[in-house]
């Protein structure tokens, strides 16, 4: 399924928000997906201590878990999301970048279920977490 | 006997004192500038307004505004509603000083714990309007549910209740 993972890639790193935020997709297949997004000025939300907002930690984990939805198998097509919710463990170190793994976990013919991890260099320790569900679109 | 009515501050007074408290709370956040979130005030009332533009683009098939890029229109609308709610007492009883919060001193804000968010119809390519509801409040802990929509205030396109730590107080 190179082909279609591909295709899946470049249609991500084509959406214009995503692109805008610098995130790049670094692993995906079989419903899993990985995007990192680096540091930026401009996402800081409390310039004080220079942590990044929660609504860009909120981006890149709606972008990645609809990747990991696009990679699964069984979903034939696009995806939208239909509910996201974010738990915020910690705030981000600021200077370092934020990986963001999706796994799709479950498939049916009209609905994908997914959860997420947000990590920074401090891997064992998270910053956010997520779990949502998505359209499965094509099917009926 | 009756003490006598204090007269009526003029109103270019409270104007200055309610929109700088609006300017330190939104002005100083870099990621609100980058999404070009601005707030209009309506008495203590707020609505956050995200104007169209390119870069918040999700889908381009369609096109739509990015998932993510709503939620942290939802998200900002509830931090900031529930900031100025908080703070609201102490600007206008003087406790704090408009001077400070113009010179940029900045308030402690609440910090997301959890925000759950709807996606109800895609975010068409324009303008998008939020507004936040505080259904709780404590000493801790504040419950805030926030609505946003497009052409039609009736139609929704998203809508989300997040969970916000509250800063300390000082005593």
């Amino acid at each position: 399924m190179a082909g279609k993972t591909d295709i899946a890639r470049q249609f991500i790193e084509a959406i214009p928000h995503s692109k805008a935020l610098g995130m790049e997709l670094t692993d995906m297949g079989d419903g899993i997906a990985v995007i990192e997004m680096p540091y930026d000025e401009k996402l800081v939300g409390d310039p004080e201590t220079g942590v990044i907002h929660g609504g860009a930690v909120s981006a890149l984990m709606d972008t990645c878990c609809g990747a990991a939805v696009m990679s699964h198998p069984e979903n034939p097509g696009g995806t939208a999301t239909i509910d996201l919710r974010i738990d915020y463990m910690r705030a981000a170190t600021p200077g370092q970048r934020i990986k963001a793994t999706a796994t799709c976990y479950h498939v049916t013919r009209t609905v994908a279920f997914v959860r997420a991890t947000a990590v920074d260099e401090d891997e064992d320790n998270p910053v956010a977490a997520a779990t949502g569900s998505f359209t499965v679109e094509g099917s009926r | 006997m009756r003490e006598p009515r204090r007269k009526p501050e003029p109103v270019q007074v409270i104007k200055q004192r309610r929109d700088a408290m609006l300017r330190a709370l939104v002005g100083g956040v870099p990621y609100i500038s980058y999404l070009g979130i601005s707030f209009e005030r309506r008495g203590d009332e707020l609505t956050g307004i995200l104007p169209f533009d390119q870069k918040l683009i999700g889908n381009p098939l369609l096109p739509a505004i990015h998932g993510g890029v709503t939620a942290a229109f939802l998200e900002v609308t509830a931090i900031i509603t529930l900031s100025w709610t908080y703070l609201w007492e102490d600007v206008e009883s003087g406790a704090i000083d408009t001077a400070g919060l113009e010179a940029g001193e900045l308030p402690r804000l609440p910090k997301t714990i959890d925000i759950s968010t709807d996606y109800l119809r895609s975010g068409l390519p324009r303008d998008a309007y939020a507004r936040a509801r505080i259904n709780r409040s404590g000493r801790r802990y504040a419950s805030v549910h926030v609505e946003a929509w497009q052409d039609n205030r009736d139609r929704l396109f998203a809508q989300a209740t997040g969970h916000f730590l509250m800063p300390p107080k000082r005593d």
